[in-house]
């Protein structure tokens, strides 16, 4: 069910502003593709590119191609909300729905496309969701409780059983980590491992270490200058960017010695 | 040219101390200058007011000078903007509080059952009149006037929020609602009778006039309320919804309006509670009557602010035979329905806040 993602020539705008530029690289299915490079790079706006929802932003827009299993992604044929139901995301911030307990939060994107479900089988997405985003055992009890009461870590796997419940072809996390204790950060790794044998996953992140833990492929993201729009460096098998990559520029950031 | 480190200037005692006054300094001051102030005006003989006003005036230059000379400046400054912080809220409080009582002493001994119930048709002079007339009247023009601005306003807002950001279209709408906020309520009267008289003709009066003019009130008002609740609404939210694949059209629909949902409420009820106290429109529009009228689109509609303004204005004469010093009747039927009508709005405010609790989104343990 996962699905590799070509992307060729992109650039991608706000308004006039070129803030990502000419990016070529391969996601492959069932692998996890990490983004890493400074803040501001452009590393969350290519990301969100790759379901679209970059355009949410007024002004935003792509020019390029982003072929998902061979159609293109900004196709004047596509819907883009089909696009998301199939490329699902999960943010920097944990963002649960206030309004919403628990169990109503994991089932929101099957009850908010209005999708009917017996109770058996909502109860059934509800407990496979929480277990593989491995929040079952702490919230069984409390299903009914809303999903703010939850710790920041907790939350942020809510919002990821939230985001597998609707069964996605590929995951997008943005820094997913960055608010996170280092338990709720393994635990979350630990679930990108597990999600890699279904899912295609790609995580941007400012913790190379994760990057080295957790992906196949990295992609190294830089600004030429300030002001200038961001562009791919290097993008390679994780285990070569981090021991010998094919750029200097990348290996400085990698060890530290950045610029 | 030689230093040591002996040399080095000894190091300054670390003070964290500083003399205080005692707790109880401002009572002390407060008493002082009411005491103060009572005795000068037992002298020159001066009215209450002037007494109270001569007490907050020492006790403003008193308790500041004292911490001068005790503590320094800088809790000096303090105390002094402590007090007038203090000073102007009570000030701020106090015609409120004067007001719903002289309201209440005047309008209680009027309301009763019979006050409630009963209309002004062929009520002469000093007969048991009442209200009842007025209350459906206000309620049935102010509950169109809500139904008409409500979706309006609502959707007028969702549009300004979730589609215009930045649309010139926008900007002229948010700059017309503000220059709407602004319009004297006699124009928008005006303006509903004009237009009703252009498709009826000169004679037309009629509840559902007033619930037109009322409307063009609270309009801007719900949607400013209603948008500000909106862009509270975190773009995390939205994002979140739209990364399920859920439409625009439902994002709004099932979790901007529900996030919002008690403070849109609240904005509502609080535009309510603004314009049902309207006079000067229904004058104009809705007419006056002394008989019950339920049909908001046929004949004349009295209102509480306009059953006031007429019992007020044509109080009816006073006995003959009364004790000199009597009201004419009018007068203690305005105080009561002026009472009556503060109690529905102040209910209006109580629910309104009541909702907002109710449906304010729960974080029952801690902010995420």
């Amino acid at each position: 069910m996962a699905r590799s993602i070509d992307v060729s020539d992109l650039d991608i705008y706000y308004g006039d502003f070129l803030a990502v530029q000419g990016v070529n690289l391969t996601v492959r299915a069932r692998s996890v593709t990490a983004f890493i490079g400074p803040s501001g790079c452009g590393k969350s706006t290519m990301l969100r590119s790759l379901n679209r929802m970059h355009e949410v932003i007024p002004g935003a827009r792509v020019e390029g191609k982003v072929m998902v299993d061979g159609q293109s992604l900004y196709d004047p044929s596509i819907d883009p909300v089909a696009v998301r139901r199939q490329i699902g995301m999960v943010f920097q911030r944990p963002n649960p729905f206030p309004t919403m307990s628990i169990y109503d939060n994991v089932l929101a994107g099957n009850r908010l496309n209005s999708r009917r479900m017996k109770k058996a089988e909502a109860d059934d997405v509800v407990e496979r969701s929480l277990r593989r985003a491995n929040l079952w055992a702490e919230v069984k009890d409390r299903l009914g409780r809303p999903g703010m009461g939850l710790s920041g870590g907790q939350q942020q796997r809510l919002c990821i059983a939230r985001a597998i419940a609707v069964e996605p072809q590929v995951l997008l996390m943005d820094e997913p980590c960055s608010a996170l204790d280092p338990i709720s950060t393994s635990a979350i790794e630990d679930l990108i491992h597990e999600l890699k044998a279904d899912y295609t996953i790609v995580i941007v992140t400012h913790n190379m270490q994760q990057a080295a833990r957790v992906s196949d492929d990295t992609g190294f993201f830089n600004l030429k200058a300030a002001g200038q729009p961001g562009h791919l460096v290097e993008f390679n098998a994780t285990r070569k960017m981090f021991s010998n990559p094919d750029n200097a520029a990348t290996e400085a950031y990698i060890s530290g010695r950045f610029g | 040219m030689t230093t040591t480190l002996e040399e080095a200037p000894p190091r300054r005692p670390l003070t964290m101390t500083a003399p205080r006054l005692p707790g109880w300094a401002p009572v002390l001051v407060g008493v002082l200058a009411v005491c103060g102030s009572g005795l000068l005006a037992l002298l020159a003989g001066w009215g209450a007011v002037a007494v109270f006003a001569l007490a907050v005036l020492g006790f403003l230059v008193a308790l500041p000078l004292w911490s001068l000379a005790v503590e320094g400046q800088r809790s000096a400054t303090d105390r002094l903007m402590t007090s007038l912080v203090w000073t102007a809220s009570g000030v701020a409080v106090v015609p409120l509080a004067w007001l719903v009582l002289t309201v209440v002493r005047h309008g209680l001994p009027e309301v009763n059952a019979s006050f409630l119930t009963f209309d002004m048709r062929n009520v002469v002079g000093d007969q048991q009149g009442g209200i009842y007339h007025a209350i459906i009247g206000t309620l049935l023009v102010t509950l169109a006037a809500a139904a008409i601005s409500v979706p309006i306003g609502l959707f007028c807002a969702i549009y300004l929020v979730e589609y215009g950001k930045g649309k010139r279209l926008a900007r002229w709408v948010t700059f017309l609602v503000d220059v709407m906020t602004g319009i004297p309520s006699i124009v928008a009267g005006l303006f509903a009778l004009a237009l009703f008289v252009l498709l009826f003709g000169p004679e037309i009066r009629l509840g559902f006039g007033g619930s037109v003019a009322l409307s063009l009130l609270m309009v801007p008002i719900v949607v400013r309320s209603t948008e500000e609740m909106l862009r509270l609404v975190p773009d995390d939210l939205r994002e979140a919804s739209y990364a399920l694949g859920v439409p625009k059209w439902r994002t709004i629909v099932k979790v901007v309006l529900p996030t919002s949902l008690g403070g849109i409420i609240t904005g509502v009820m609080l535009a309510t509670a603004r314009v049902i106290g309207e006079t000067a429109p229904l004058l104009v529009v809705a007419g006056k009557t002394d008989s019950v009228n339920v049909n908001l689109f046929g004949e004349r509609m009295t209102t509480l602010p306009v059953y006031i303004y007429y019992q007020f204005t044509q109080p009816g004469t006073v006995p003959f035979d009364a004790p000199p010093g009597t009201e004419a009747p009018g007068i203690a039927r305005a105080w009561g329905a002026a009472l009556v009508l503060i109690a529905i709005v102040m209910a209006l405010n109580l629910v309104a806040r009541l909702v907002g609790r109710i449906f304010a989104p729960g974080t029952n343990q801690k902010k995420g």
